[in-house]
């Protein structure tokens, strides 16, 4: 029975980190869906959000709620601009060079972030106290903490899911991920739709940022190297360009991390994310949300 | 064999030779600093991993990401070979490079499915992980690292290195294996049509690159005594990716010259780390964004350019497009 409980309280862990690689990861299947660019510099908007996470709290002195908001408003922006200085005069070139370009901004986030404020890590500041809840009389606990990156996460998923279903951008975006020159002819404004894209996706990275400057309570210029690649695996898992995909791929790879861990060697966490995309690629490249897309000559 | 005698070969062994020669003077004389031997040995090592990087990325068309593995590989094992089994060096730097293009030929074959992009990012897993099995392996000192190697690098070695390799590849590239390769880049269906192989070709490629790949790992780890699983990460995948991005795909004279370009750009900014790393990342964003082919292109920079002004039309086996 100990055991199990050990089980559930890594598997209470391995949600938490779950929850930021699918936020992560919901950026890079919209972004791949739409211009089918593995987009490298989306871990990077992930750090600067928690970099502005960090100043907001420290210099504006705002609470969890405005961090959050002015971290996501912040990468928004950060996002647009890449997409429409960087990718936009590439959408007609070839993929190898768009993403060479994609590991160019990445350099560059990262390195102008090391030059500017150093390359150590930083204390995020504590602006949520620890509440422990023990379950199961005590065996297991949840911390506040961890309710709120559920919470959020979950709330921001259904936003999401309702902007790409219901409204009339949404729309676009999935008519222009399935077809662009269709989605052209019929009068939808490509750039913008494009751009919005971006836009939705880096508002869920920088809340990722935040909740882990929250969480883990360190933030660092390179921090969003890892959890970049592993959000991508997380996304291919799922299924590249499937919004429902890639939460359940961040999850599982979540959770997966968390146990090899807890009962493997923490050496080799991040190996495993590589080991698994290899064997998907190799065994079901389409994910398990994908569809099985032949490819057109 | 007659072929093998021309003018213009003749013309590259002499100033081949005459640079050698001057460099080697200069350094047993002392004028050439240890800063800069370092830097000459670094930049021998770069013309290796970025004309064989070349091979693979611009010359077959597979996007990779885990040169450096490769590198690691060939780096480790021979380091392994001298220090703890006592092989002399030339054994240990074939070892190495022997044992990179097997990985190279077993990653190969079932990743060389992937195209573009999930390619790529398959042999940068591929890359990490190997490093994350070296920082693993205690035979080989873990996260410490492996101590100990002599230094048996010397720009004799990195400039025979250098030479030999660039020769090896340039031959095959321009046999019928090459166009083969080339084929298989411009576009894999027509040549599967033509009735090219285009899995062994992708793969013969992958295993020659690694090949090299080793080799120039060896070479590093007998210049810096010791060797650390952090050493061969993403970034140095990335070093080597901006010496054949900025010397154009498909231009073996271009990663040579953008190699050793990048390696004097380096001596300025030894002490700015991060600026050389924004100054890479612009480089990359900027040569994408204007000149998607690199510097040359697909041109090679050959001596039929300078034969042209001496003698028209004598562009016999210059070696050029």
């Amino acid at each position: 029975m100990e055991q199990f409980y050990v089980f559930l309280q890594q598997m209470v862990n391995g949600l938490s980190l779950g929850s930021i690689y699918a936020l992560i990861a919901l950026g890079y299947t919209m972004v791949y869906g739409i211009i089918k660019l593995i987009n490298f510099a989306h871990g990077d908007i992930y750090m600067v959000g928690a970099f502005v996470g960090y100043f907001a709290v420290n210099y504006l002195h705002l609470g969890f709620l405005g961090a959050l908001g002015v971290a996501m408003a912040v990468c928004v922006v950060l996002g647009i601009l890449i997409e429409r200085i960087a990718y936009k005069p590439l959408r007609n070139a070839t993929r190898i060079a768009a993403l060479i370009t994609a590991i160019g901004v990445s350099f560059l986030l990262e390195y102008t972030t090391v030059f500017a404020l150093g390359a150590q890590s930083r204390a995020f500041p504590e602006v949520l106290s620890n509440v422990r809840i023990g379950l199961f009389g005590n065996k297991v606990f949840v911390t506040n903490k961890e309710l709120l990156i559920y919470g959020v996460t979950l709330v921001l998923m259904i936003l999401l899911q309702f902007i790409v279903k219901k409204t009339k951008t949404g729309k676009a975006m999935r008519a222009v991920a399935f077809d662009r020159e269709a989605a052209m002819l019929m009068g939808v404004n490509i750039d913008n739709t494009i751009s919005a894209t971006f836009a939705l996706g880096s508002a869920l990275a920088g809340a990722a940022g935040v909740l882990v400057g929250i969480y883990y309570s360190a933030i660092s210029p390179l921090m969003g190297v890892n959890p970049g690649l592993k959000a991508f695996v997380a996304a291919v898992l799922g299924g590249i360009g499937s919004i429902p995909g890639a939460a359940l791929g961040g999850v599982v790879m979540g959770v997966i991390e968390t146990m090899v861990i807890a009962y493997g060697q923490s050496t080799y966490r991040d190996a495993v994310a590589f080991a698994i995309l290899i064997i998907i690629l190799i065994i079901k490249p389409s994910g398990i949300f994908g569809s099985n897309a032949r490819e057109k000559v | 064999m007659k072929r093998l005698l021309t003018r213009q070969n003749m013309i590259i062994a002499a100033v081949l030779l005459a640079v050698y020669l001057i460099v080697q003077t200069l350094l047993s004389v002392g004028i050439i600093s240890a800063f800069y031997e370092t830097n000459l040995v670094l930049g021998g090592i770069g013309v290796i991993m970025a004309v064989s990087l070349n091979l693979i990325t611009g010359f077959a068309g597979q996007f990779t990401l885990g040169h450096a593995g490769f590198m690691a590989i060939g780096a480790y094992f021979s380091a392994v070979m001298t220090v703890k089994w006592g092989m002399p060096f030339v054994l240990a730097l074939l070892g190495g490079s022997c044992l990179a293009a097997v990985m190279g030929f077993l990653i190969g074959l079932p990743t060389l499915r992937l195209k573009g992009d999930y390619l790529a990012i398959a042999t940068l897993g591929m890359g990490e992980v190997i490093r994350v099995v070296l920082l693993n392996t205690k035979y080989v000192g873990g996260a410490a690292g492996l101590f100990g190697i002599p230094r048996l690098t010397n720009w004799t070695w990195i400039f025979v290195s250098a030479v030999v390799t660039v020769l090896c590849i340039r031959n095959l590239l321009w046999s019928s294996y090459g166009r083969a390769c080339i084929s298989v880049r411009e576009d894999e269906v027509a040549a599967e049509i033509m009735g090219v192989d285009i899995t062994r070709y992708k793969v013969l490629a992958f295993v020659v690159g690694a090949f090299f790949a080793g080799l120039g790992g060896g070479l590093y780890a007998h210049y810096y005594y010791f060797l650390q699983p952090g050493g061969f990460g993403f970034m140095k995948s990335i070093e080597y990716l901006v010496m054949v991005v900025l010397g154009g795909m498909g231009s073996m004279t271009g990663s040579v010259m953008a190699a050793l370009a990048l390696t004097v750009i380096n001596i300025f900014l030894q002490s700015y780390a991060a600026i050389r790393m924004i100054l890479y990342a612009l480089l990359l964003i900027v040569i994408m964004i204007f000149r998607p082919e690199g510097l040359m292109g697909s041109k090679e920079f050959s001596s039929a350019m300078f034969s042209r002004f001496e003698r028209r039309g004598d562009r016999g086996s210059a070696g050029g497009q």
